[in-house]
């Protein structure tokens, strides 16, 4: 019995020795010395499992007594969490070497976040949910500040971890309230005890507190006041980080507790997911329009993009969810890229982050710019870029589902949110010209860069395939 | 061949335009010179081969021809094809865009973008007036919005940032309004095959929203989104406030090309999407529409009057041609409509061919200031004849294009609603005032300016460009059957469906009252 459990979760335990492992070996040979070596060894390791992970997974498996699912849906999520976090691990390194702080922790930390989002995607109960949230959590509260000599950096720490701390404990509260209704906490008891309407209201209170501390995962609005911050003071490496993967996961783990513990009780939640996928969006929206740091820019741009997602959410069907998938998975890519590009914007070897630094930049790099370019009007949602078809998605999903006036509010968000994309743009290729940035050093930021732009053309003939993968995932959890 | 023609025409400007990316390199003389070339190449070898889909084309049949149809994501597909609606504004695309190109080969800074950037706009352009699909019809149309964008932006005049903003946000608000409707026609229909929703009815049933009580229901709604996109881009009155900021400080290319084709694209938007699929809504509507194009031709052909910007008069003068074909398209009738697609086609010779006059002395002289100019006729006889001519058009001289396009929508008009047509008549004299009087000021009077004593008359490459434009508005003036036959088929079949239309929504709300 053991040993079947054991193995579903054997990439999760293989991660996990391997980041002991890691943290062992080096503080016994070369310690930061070998941090460069450790941080692709990482990236390897994730790319070596998402690929085990994508082609051996089938079916749907469930270990320790439904509280870890391994289905179609944690895969599809599995998979983008690890390719993201190598991506953001090798287009990083060379900008942590170069300013010394490059350490060995830190490849080890990522790869322990990394096994709690594994987890967290693949929650079936309440505890292993918050198992694999704190896992993650106390990771990241910890690269955040890795910059111990600088003030924003250490800043930013303490913040995240502080409304960290809110919102576990917002989570815990609901979470103990839900099992003093429910009588258990497992998702499969808990969607017993809902049943399909009229929502006890013990539970009802409970899975709004849940719903609130995932929202501070997410950085859905009201519950994002951390994230402008957080962004601006981490490292720019983990900023790219805190934008990708950890989001997904914590989408990934709202999908799970929403339809699979609440799955029958749609109507009780639609309208809480509804009402914060629009203030996301306006907010995200209207806030980054006065932004100058580029950095603090991609955090409400990232706030704006989570309204999108959670658009798909709300409208609580599969078509919904796997637009939520598709969105994310385009909406990764597209960060990936873009913070490429921010890690390389440097001036005398200093980060240099206010978008007016960009003036007539597409007079000397017209490649970049070009990739730039592509990103930005993806990233706001202008065909025929990907970024297009993922609003589609969900403003499909949202419509099929009789939100049609969250549809409309998402839309009059895109072109107000438009707006500061556009400035970028503006920037880049009519601004006058001025001291010039530094010519890119890090070959590997080039090239996600330049793939990430051009997965936002080409991806438009046929998604590579990730909506069919999206689907079945999007089957697997709704089933 | 047939099966991809289509294909072919719309994407062999982009293969240049990667080509000119790729593989040319350096900003000195020669790589200016071979982009140009090859940017003119491209879009001349366009226009022949966009000449097989002419020749190819078959008015007596309504249905789409050349058809192309491939599987694509999300349950859309990559579907294009022609009628005799779309078919003549293919054509008139890449009949312009060569001499857009042509007309730009004086252009110094960054010629290889400039380049790229119309070639590419060129794709998008013929891509809207192909496409069958829902999606790939939004994807073109939108598309359209980057290049023209970085066009304004990058080349444009003094005040271009503002212009250009206010070009992409305006242009987008109204378009993603479109696309909410597009998605909810496609959940309710199941489909984004263009064919197949023209004869699909939307429910009409009368409902409440937010307290409103609307006529006509989902159709009304639906027929609203689009035209907040296609009354933006058309532009109309009151929302046209773009066009003369976008025109003024557009560098003259794009001005020829925005006055050309992009403002066609909202009209040939009402006639392939508003009128077919939403027919009840249409007629919900069409008294509002009648009279917000009577207003639009009157007040800014006063507008027009008292303006001291060369450019922006043109810009005023467009937007009132265009409330004729707003006009003659909901008048909804044969006259009407065949007017509305005609005058469409002649504005796309005419203003583009004023815009280019515009361009010619700005070369000169960089400034469009009506009052920096006067007695032209002194220096450039040869310009002031081409300007008359196009000046003549413009107000609707019989002879010329200009002409039967007023004229056949003022008479579908007049059927349906003899007060607008009593009010855009007047109009057409307050055309002929402005237009006069531009031309009165800026060529007619002694030469008196000190500045203007030594200005040239127009090189054999300008006179050569201004050539099939006079050509082209001389031959649909004389001959306007050339284009009738073509459009007439299609356009009967769209007003025969459209009256079957209502008349089954007529019977389907008698039934229910009863």
């Amino acid at each position: 019995m053991i040993q079947a459990d054991l193995n579903i979760i054997l990439p999760e335990i293989l991660l996990a020795l391997y980041a002991m492992g890691a943290l062992v070996g080096v503080v016994y040979t070369g310690k930061d010395k070998m941090a460069g070596l450790l941080t692709w060894l990482t990236a390897g390791v994730f790319v070596l499992l998402a690929i085990w992970i994508g082609a051996s997974g089938s079916g749907e498996n469930v270990g320790f007594n439904g509280m870890f699912h391994d289905d179609a849906f944690s895969r599809f999520a599995k998979v983008a969490i690890l390719l993201a976090g190598a991506a953001v691990l090798v287009m990083g390194q060379d900008y942590m070497a170069r300013r010394r702080i490059a350490r060995f922790e830190y490849p080890v930390l990522m790869a322990l976040a990394t096994v709690g989002m594994m987890t967290m995607v693949s929650a079936g109960d309440l505890i292993a949910l918050y198992m694999g949230l704190e896992l993650q959590s106390l990771a990241l509260y910890v690269v955040a500040s890795l910059r111990r000599d600088s003030v924003k950096s250490t800043e930013a720490g303490m913040k995240y971890f502080l409304l960290g701390a809110l919102s576990s404990g917002l989570l815990l509260y609901g979470a103990s309230l839900v099992y003093g209704f429910a009588g258990t906490t497992q998702f499969a008891g808990i969607i017993q005890a809902a049943g399909d309407d009229n929502l006890p209201l013990g539970l009802l209170f409970g899975l709004t507190f849940v719903i609130s501390g995932l929202a501070f995962k997410v950085s859905a609005v009201p519950f994002h006041m951390w994230t402008p911050d957080v962004y601006e003071g981490a490292p720019t490496p983990i900023t790219a980080f805190f934008a990708t993967a950890p989001k997904l996961a914590a989408m990934g783990l709202f999908a799970r507790v929403l339809f699979d513990a609440f799955g029958g009780v749609v109507s009780d939640w639609q309208q809480i997911i509804a009402l914060l996928s629009a203030l996301s969006m306006f907010l995200g929206a209207i806030a980054a329009i006065g932004q100058r740091n580029i950095k603090r820019l991609m955090a409400y741009s990232s706030i704006a993009h989570m309204g999108y997602a959670l658009m798909g959410l709300a409208a609580g069907t599969a078509l919904g969810v796997e637009a939520m998938l598709v969105y994310m998975a385009i909406y990764l890519t597209m960060n990936i890229g873009t913070f490429a590009f921010i890690l390389s914007m440097e001036k005398d070897g200093r980060p240099m982050l206010d978008i007016d630094a960009l003036n007539m930049y597409a007079k000397r790099s017209s490649g970049r710019a070009l990739a730039m370019l592509f990103l930005l009007f993806s990233l706001a949602g202008v065909p025929p870029f990907l970024g297009f078809f993922g609003k589609l998605y969900v403003l499909r999903a949202a419509f099929d589902a009789g939100l049609a006036w969250l549809a409309v509010a998402g839309v009059i968000a895109s072109v107000i949110g438009a707006f500061y994309y556009l400035r970028i743009v503006y920037f880049m290729y009519f601004g006058e010209e001025r001291d010039a940035l530094d010519p890119p050093r890090s070959p590997m930021q080039q090239v996600l860069l330049m793939v990430s732009a051009a997965v936002m053309l080409l991806g438009v003939v046929n998604f590579f395939g990730v909506d069919t993968a999206a689907q079945a995932a999007a089957a697997a959890l709704l089933q | 061949m047939n099966d991809s023609l289509l294909s072919l025409v719309t994407f062999l400007p982009t293969f240049a335009a990667f080509i000119l990316l790729v593989f040319l390199r350096g900003e000195d003389e020669m790589a200016n010179r071979n982009a140009k070339r090859v940017a003119l190449t491209t879009t001349v070898i366009t226009f022949l081969v966009s000449l097989f889909i002419l020749s190819g084309f078959d008015p007596s049949n309504t249905d789409f021809q050349f058809v192309e149809q491939r599987e694509w994501i999300m349950g859309f597909t990559y579907k294009m094809g022609v009628d005799g609606i779309s078919v003549l504004f293919v054509m008139l695309t890449t009949f312009i865009m060569p001499l857009v190109i042509w007309a730009s080969w004086d252009v110094k800074t960054r010629v290889k973008e400039y380049m790229i950037a119309f070639l590419l706009l060129e794709t998008l352009m013929l891509g809207v007036f192909m496409a069958l699909d829902l999606v790939l019809f939004y994807l073109f149309f939108e598309a359209g919005l980057i290049p023209m964008f970085l066009i304004i932006g990058i080349w444009g005049g003094k005040n271009r940032i503002y212009a250009s903003f206010k070009f992409f946000l305006y242009t987008f608000l109204g378009s993603v309004l479109m696309l909410v409707a597009m998605v909810g026609m496609f959940v309710q229909a199941g489909t984004t095959d263009i064919p197949t929703l023209m004869t699909y009815e939307f429910a009409s049933e009368t409902m409440n929203v937010l307290g409103f009580t609307v006529i006509g229901g989902v159709q009304t709604l639906m027929f609203l989104a689009f035209f907040a996109s296609f009354a933006v881009k058309m532009p109309m009155w009151p929302v046209h406030t773009w066009l003369p900021d976008a025109h003024v400080q557009a560098p003259t290319a794009g001005s020829v090309v925005l006055a050309s084709i992009l403002l066609k694209m909202g009209g040939y938007g009402f006639l392939r999407f508003s009128l077919p699929m939403f027919p009840i809504g249409s007629e919900v509507l069409t008294p509002l529409i009648l009279w917000m194009s009577a207003i639009a031709i009157v007040y800014t052909s006063l507008v027009a009057l008292v303006q001291e910007d060369m450019k922006k008069l043109i810009a005023y003068s467009s937007v009132a041609h265009m409330g004729y074909v707003t006009m003659g398209i909901f008048a909804a009738n044969q006259q009407g409509i065949d007017g509305a697609i005609f005058q469409m086609l002649s504005h796309g010779f005419i203003s583009g061919a004023l815009f280019l006059c515009v361009g010619v002395i700005y070369d000169r002289m960089h400034t469009r200031e009506i009052d920096a100019y006067g007695g032209l006729v002194n220096r450039m006889p040869a310009y002031a004849l081409i300007f008359m001519f196009f000046t003549m058009a413009n107000v609707g001289l019989p002879g010329t294009s200009g002409f039967v396009g007023e004229f056949l929508t003022l008479m579908g008009v007049f059927q349906v609603n003899t007060w607008v047509a009593l009010v855009a008549t007047a109009g057409v004299i307050f055309s002929a005032a402005y237009a006069l009087w531009l031309y009165r000021r800026v060529v007619l009077g002694n030469l008196i300016k000190e500045s203007l004593k030594s200005i040239t008359d127009m090189t054999p490459r300008e006179k050569m460009i201004f050539a099939p434009l006079v050509a082209m508005t001389l031959i649909l003036g004389v001959y306007p059957s050339l284009v009738t036959d073509i459009i007439g088929p299609s356009v009967e079949q769209l007003i025969s469906n459209y009256d079957i239309a209502l008349a089954n929504g007529a019977a389907a709300s008698q039934m229910a009252s009863h």
